[in-house]
């Protein structure tokens, strides 16, 4: 094999390692700012029939509009504001209770570790959306709603990963050194363990705020959201609603959906990246291509001749 | 048998918390809405079936145990009571008609989801660094990322009204279930084709990348070293060796998925108009049917728990260190 060929060969394989997080961040930068601007951007009012009913993609309305002649570029925007906050806080607090369970726990250990065990699996094991169905059916629709629902229901995972880490931190020398030095249980759990979670939180919050968008749009589109209310589901909603599908109008429900599989996957893209730093041997495939081994195999670490 | 007797109790109790959130969350919630539920339907209800409703929540005079009691035994007796929607058929009618083929359409994507996901990762991971391993991860990553509904927007548009190459909707051509014959069983392929095939593309990556990482791990354990020592065909080694092991997690993880795919599913039905629960759910949403959708909660949750019960059991088939007593 020439020189140049293997350097070239190299060079690609760097750069396929950023390229996701590259494409993630862009993806999701430019989503979130133009939701943050849309009350500048947008061109008509979302609410108001500013056209024909289920006119297709023109100049006058980018995206088309929808089957009570909304402009859905409008709603795009407006609806990405709505659904992006209600997401980033279901997902701050679901975080945040998941660590409270899963850092009581693994303090106390015991019965109130039994306990908090067994309430988390007990929600895990109950399927999502029949739940949040019948939670939000019984309260009055709208974000808080939302909110409150999605936490509820969300946060069973996250205790349980979270637990585990801390014990097996807690394992850990630093630990019982930091216990002989006689520093108080509080300290060691919000000075020693914590920070040692961070990738792992990290990790975690991204994926709720991709839970959260997904978990929001599906009982919206069920009919559980305030209609009254824009956002990605709501347009679905109203997509499927007024028959969008069986009229040919595309438009109305490739823009939200699409706005919303772009947003899970640019996360998902960021998060990919972020579990290879945590993960050495998933890490290990990119440092043995970036030391020129053209074909990393687990046969490496083992050395041992595959082929005869 | 210590093991599976653990897991049943842990089953039981979930359940059993799953029916008390039922009873009680009608009764708690703010802004009483079982009374509203009862002055919505009292125009349109005689006096006979308004006692029956007021009685479904807790509008008696009887003291909360005693509701309590009564409702955990019409719960084991199956008594769910009538569906508003429907009145007066049982709650139950309206639900068995749609059982059947949610689990028929359940069952059909997540073994095949499964299969293929751990075919893909094992592959990947053998081959790991060529274009295969490198192209899969981003590709089901997108895929997943669609909620299951819109994809199954995406579907229905393009290969049932486009195309037209699939049936748009139901679960078969005819007014009544077709009989089981060769044609009949064709129709309901046919029809089942589309709603399953968006099920798999979303919930693949998860089973992918989890066999993947599994794979890896196994791959660089020792005793895979002493089988490629020993002179085993690389078939072999991959297949009874490798493959084996990793594929417990990917076992462990079907428990998980099976709600959540159950929760998806829902979604894709009403998309699909495919006759199972998420459609039975969605007309219990649109008709405010308080009943059938407590119901239907009781129902799919029962159905994860029973199915996650033998994916447990299953466990103990496979991996013989559980078998011998020790935590899974």
């Amino acid at each position: 094999m020439s020189l140049s060929e293997s350097f070239g060969a190299r060079a690609r394989r760097q750069l396929l390692g950023s390229i996701p997080v590259t494409v993630g961040l862009v993806i999701l930068g430019a989503l979130v700012a133009a939701s943050a601007l849309a009350q500048v951007l947008a061109p008509y009012n979302p609410k108001r029939a500013t056209g024909g009913i289920n006119e297709p993609p023109s100049l006058t309305h980018l995206f088309g509009t929808t089957g009570q002649g909304q402009d859905v570029l409008s709603q795009f925007l407006y609806g990405g504001q709505n659904t992006l906050w209600v997401a980033f806080s279901i997902a701050v607090l679901t975080t945040l209770l998941a660590l409270i369970v899963a850092l009581t726990a693994a303090y106390f250990r015991g019965w109130v570790d039994d306990v908090l065990t067994l309430v988390t699996n007990v929600f895990l094991v109950i399927p999502g959306l029949p739940l949040v169905v019948v939670l939000a059916a019984f309260l009055p629709p709208g974000p808080l709603t939302m909110i409150m629902v999605l936490t509820i229901t969300g946060w069973a995972f996250g205790a349980r990963l979270f637990r585990s880490q801390a014990l097996s931190l807690r394992e850990r020398e630093f630990i019982a050194a930091a216990e002989d030095v006689g520093e108080s249980r509080w300290r060691i759990v919000a000075i020693e363990l914590l920070p040692n979670m961070g990738s792992v939180v990290a990790a975690y919050f991204v994926n709720q705020v991709i839970f959260a968008i997904t978990a929001q749009a599906s009982l919206e589109f069920l009919g559980l959201g305030d209609g009254g209310q824009i956002t990605w589901g709501s347009m679905l909603f109203w997509a499927q609603n007024s028959s969008a599908l069986i009229r040919g109008a595309w438009w109305t429900f490739v823009v939200p959906g699409m706005a919303i599989a772009l947003t899970a996957f640019s996360l998902a893209l960021i998060n990919n990246a972020v579990d290879e730093i945590g993960n050495p041997r998933l890490r290990a495939d990119r440092l043995l291509r970036k030391a020129g081994v053209r074909k990393p195999s687990a046969t490496l670490m083992t050395p041992v001749k595959r082929d005869a | 048998m210590y093991y599976i007797a653990k897991r049943l109790a842990f089953y039981v109790l979930a359940a059993f918390v799953a029916i008390t959130v039922n009873f009680f969350l009608p009764r708690l919630t703010p802004g009483d809405p079982a009374s509203t539920i009862v002055a919505t339907y009292s125009t349109s209800l005689n006096a006979e079936s308004l006692a029956a409703l007021k009685a479904a929540y807790g509008l008696t005079d009887e003291p909360l145990l005693q509701q309590y009691v009564t409702y955990l035994g019409n719960v084991l007796r199956g008594d769910f009571g009538r569906s508003l929607s429907n009145f007066p058929a049982p709650v139950m009618a309206v639900i068995g008609a749609g059982f059947g083929w949610s689990i028929l359409l359940g069952l059909t994507s997540v073994l095949l989801s499964f299969v293929l996901g751990s075919v893909l990762g094992a592959v990947a991971a053998w081959r790991r660094g060529g274009w295969f391993d490198r192209l899969t991860p981003p590709v089901l990553l997108f895929l997943g990322s669609f909620p299951y509904f819109f994809l199954a927007l995406l579907l229905f548009y393009v290969f049932c009204f486009k195309l037209g190459w699939f049936p748009m909707g139901n679960a078969y051509s005819s007014v009544n279930p077709p009989a089981l014959n060769l044609s009949g069983i064709g129709d309901i392929l046919l029809h089942l084709i589309a709603p399953a095939f968006t099920i798999v593309l979303v919930s693949l990556g998860p089973w992918t990348l989890n066999m993947r990482n599994a794979m890896i791990g196994v791959l660089s354990e020792d005793y895979l070293t002493l089988a490629e020592a020993k002179g085993l065909p690389p078939r072999r080694v991959l297949l009874s060796h490798a493959v084996r092991t990793a594929l417990l997690p990917n076992i462990t993880a079907l428990g998980a998925a099976v709600g959540a795919v159950f929760s998806g599913q829902l979604l894709t039905e009403i998309v699909f108009t495919y006759p199972g629960l998420g459609y039975a759910l969605m007309r219990a949403v649109s008709a405010v049917d308080y009943p059938l959708m407590q119901a239907l909660f009781l129902i799919i949750t029962l159905s994860v728990l029973a199915a996650n019960f033998l994916v447990d059991t299953l466990y103990v088939l496979l991996d013989p260190r559980v078998r011998t007593g020790g935590e899974a």
